[in-house]
């Protein structure tokens, strides 16, 4: 009984602190360009599978990690360059169907360089699972929950220790105002892209093991990151891990206790009851239209 | 006069309905028929989400699924139930416009991207189910469709029929069929959008608060839309699902919900007629790509990013700019 429920848990944490990812990668990118990226899970998908190939390649695994990595940071960077500036003045649809055209772009890009098949990686350190109460952890599971910790603390500390994170948070909050005191704008906006990047990249990396790699993984995962994100309020980090780590776990326990051909349906379900009590999402922000 | 006519509301109609006179002349054979039906049905479902996304300003990305459960209930009704085709329509839009309303009315007050995520959730709900519910609808494998029946005369895609003493084929019949379909699709699109309904949804969509300010019942005309272009699509699903004879959940999908609004803003968001085109573009780019075999994804991405990032307002009202930009340059020289 414990054993089981301790099992749908762990299960629901791991998945929900990858959602927890996704949608901070989501969160960064809406705050500092009101863009909501439908590219968001290719760079889960890019972090995987290069990482899986380069080791392949016999490349030493720290090595091809930091090389993922970068190649998503680029990635990136240049999504920001040359999709979503030259978009300017686009619609809120229009910069949809751009972050949509530019995923297909590099699905189609993926599917050429490695295939349409599935690909395994390694778990990071042992293959042995841990026993815990009864319940089985996978050993990877502890390396999703610490980097996605990691991961968080260094996001607030670059927020509100550091010079670059502090004119990202100005550029959010007022541009024109940001760009009257000296902030290079658009600069700032394409480090927001890469850390957005970079985020999903290290978040495709870590849970690469437990969920397997392929070229077409970033739509559902890319989605359910946004689902993640909407449930906390869009543009609040605290809401994106909530929403990711709640989203995960209410999915696992669905999946162990109700049904797994509706566990797809749980991510989907709950966003429409929360926004239809709340809809701005749990921690969104109070906007007054200005007329 | 002529010049009058042409500024009237039933322009775009006329010019559809000249374009579809034509092109029997340049089709080939049953495969080029089948396309250009395809396109005709999803035109017109386009033609219907676009009242909702190019006049009233609302997001929509879960129409799919209003399309697929329209084919699924018709697939149901004709198949397993034995029903005749008009009876199947006509329920399954009634039933899929109290769908809409009832999912529409708390989900419009969402905005934004809210609203996107909303009816995304909605689209990804009904083809979970349709995926799932296996012993109705036959799950991921899909199920058989009966021909379509227009009381009591079966019109099928390998059938001969013969219209005022000519001989025609099945494909041919459905031709005309969907053409007629997409030209009242169209012409109660215009009417609508020129009605005091479409003034309101316009009045919405330029500034929802102006709009309730002045009086208008913007929940009301929202949920009014999103209910229409619903049923648009319940039917066109319907014969879709007669068309192909077979259907899968995979058009109830995200990505076909994708294609839709894709159509819709490629083509250009509040034109009737650029939707249709959209449609057509869309519809065409993969048999053209699909000659680059591999690189069939890349291009299609690239040119989906490169065409909205440089024609925002979609391909035929940039079209029509640069076209009339020219002509009143010509006009001003000779002047």
């Amino acid at each position: 009984m414990l054993a089981e429920f301790l099992q749908y848990l762990f299960t629901g944490i791991t998945i929900g602190a990858t959602y927890a990812l996704i949608a901070l990668g989501f969160t960064l990118i809406y705050n500092a360009s009101h863009v909501i990226n439908f590219a968001q899970g290719e760079f889960l998908m890019i972090g995987g599978m290069a990482t899986v190939s380069l080791t392949a390649m016999g490349v030493p695994m720290v090595f091809a990690v930091v090389l993922a990595v970068i190649l998503a940071g680029v990635l990136g960077i240049a999504l920001q360059r040359f999709a979503i500036a030259p978009a300017k003045q686009a619609d809120v649809v229009t910069l949809i169907i751009i972050t949509i055209g530019a995923s297909i772009f590099i699905r189609g890009i993926a599917q050429m360089v490695w295939g349409k098949q599935y690909h395994v990686m390694q778990n990071f350190s042992t293959n042995e699972p841990i026993q815990v109460f009864g319940a089985v952890l996978n050993s990877q599971s502890l390396w999703v929950l610490g980097v996605g910790a990691v991961m968080v603390v260094a996001l607030v500390l670059f927020f509100t220790k550091t010079l670059i994170g502090k004119a990202i948070l100005a550029t959010s909050m007022n541009k024109e105002a940001a760009r009257l005191v000296g902030i290079r704008t658009q600069m700032v906006l394409m480090l927001a892209f890469m850390v957005s990047a970079l985020l999903g990249s290290v978040a495709g990396i870590v849970v690469a093991p437990i969920t397997f790699t392929s070229y077409d993984i970033g739509i559902i995962l890319g989605l359910k990151g946004f689902v993640a994100a909407a449930i906390g309020g869009l543009g609040s980090g605290v809401g994106a891990v909530v929403g990711g780590l709640t989203l995960g776990i209410v999915e696992a326990m669905t999946a162990g206790y109700i049904s797994s051909d509706y566990k797809d349906a749980v991510a989907f379900s709950m966003i429409l009851l929360v926004l239809f009590f709340m809809p701005r999402g749990l921690f969104g922000a109070k906007v007054v239209e200005r007329v | 006069m002529l010049n009058r006519f042409m500024q009237s509301r039933l322009r775009g109609l006329m010019v559809l309905a000249l374009i579809l006179i034509i092109l029997p002349a340049f089709l080939g054979n049953p495969f080029h028929y089948e396309l250009v039906i395809q396109m005709a049905i999803i035109a017109a479902t386009v033609v219907g989400l676009n009242l909702l996304v190019g006049f009233a300003g609302q997001i929509s990305l879960g129409h799919a699924g209003f399309f697929g459960l329209g084919a699924y209930f018709t697939g149901i009704a004709t198949g397993t139930y034995g029903w005749s085709s008009v009876p199947a329509l006509v329920v399954g839009a009634i039933a899929v416009g109290i769908i809409a309303w009832v999912v529409g009315r708390p989900i419009l007050r969402l905005k934004g991207h809210y609203l996107s995520m909303a009816t995304l959730a909605v689209g990804f709900i009904i083809a979970i189910i349709l995926n799932n519910e296996r012993a109705i609808t036959g799950g991921p494998d899909g199920m058989p469709v009966p021909a379509l029946d227009l009381f009591g005369w079966e019109l099928s895609t390998f059938g001969q029929y013969s219209l005022f003493g000519l001989d025609i084929s099945g494909v041919q019949a459905w031709y005309i069929l969907v053409s007629v379909v997409l030209l009242l699709a169209v012409w109660f699109a215009q009417n609508l959008i020129e009605s005091p309904i479409g003034r309101a949804l316009r009045s919405v969509k330029g500034s929802e608060v102006a709009a309730s300010v002045v009086g208008v019942d913007t929940a009301k005309y929202k949920s009014l839309v999103f209910v229409i272009s619903a049923i648009y699509a319940s039917i066109m699903g319907g014969l879709y699902a007669h068309f192909q004879g077979f259907i899968t959940p995979a058009v109830a999908s995200f990505e076909f919900s994708i294609l839709f609004i894709t159509m819709v803003v490629l083509g250009g968001m509040g034109s009737t007629l650029g939707v249709i085109l959209g449609a057509v573009v869309l519809k065409l780019l993969p048999q053209v790509l699909a000659d680059f075999q591999e690189l069939e994804t890349v291009m299609f991405g690239l040119i989906l990013m490169l065409t909205m990032i440089f024609m925002p307002k979609g391909l035929l009202p940039t079209i029509t700019a640069i076209v009339s930009k020219r002509m009143r340059k010509k006009a001003g020289g000779e002047a």
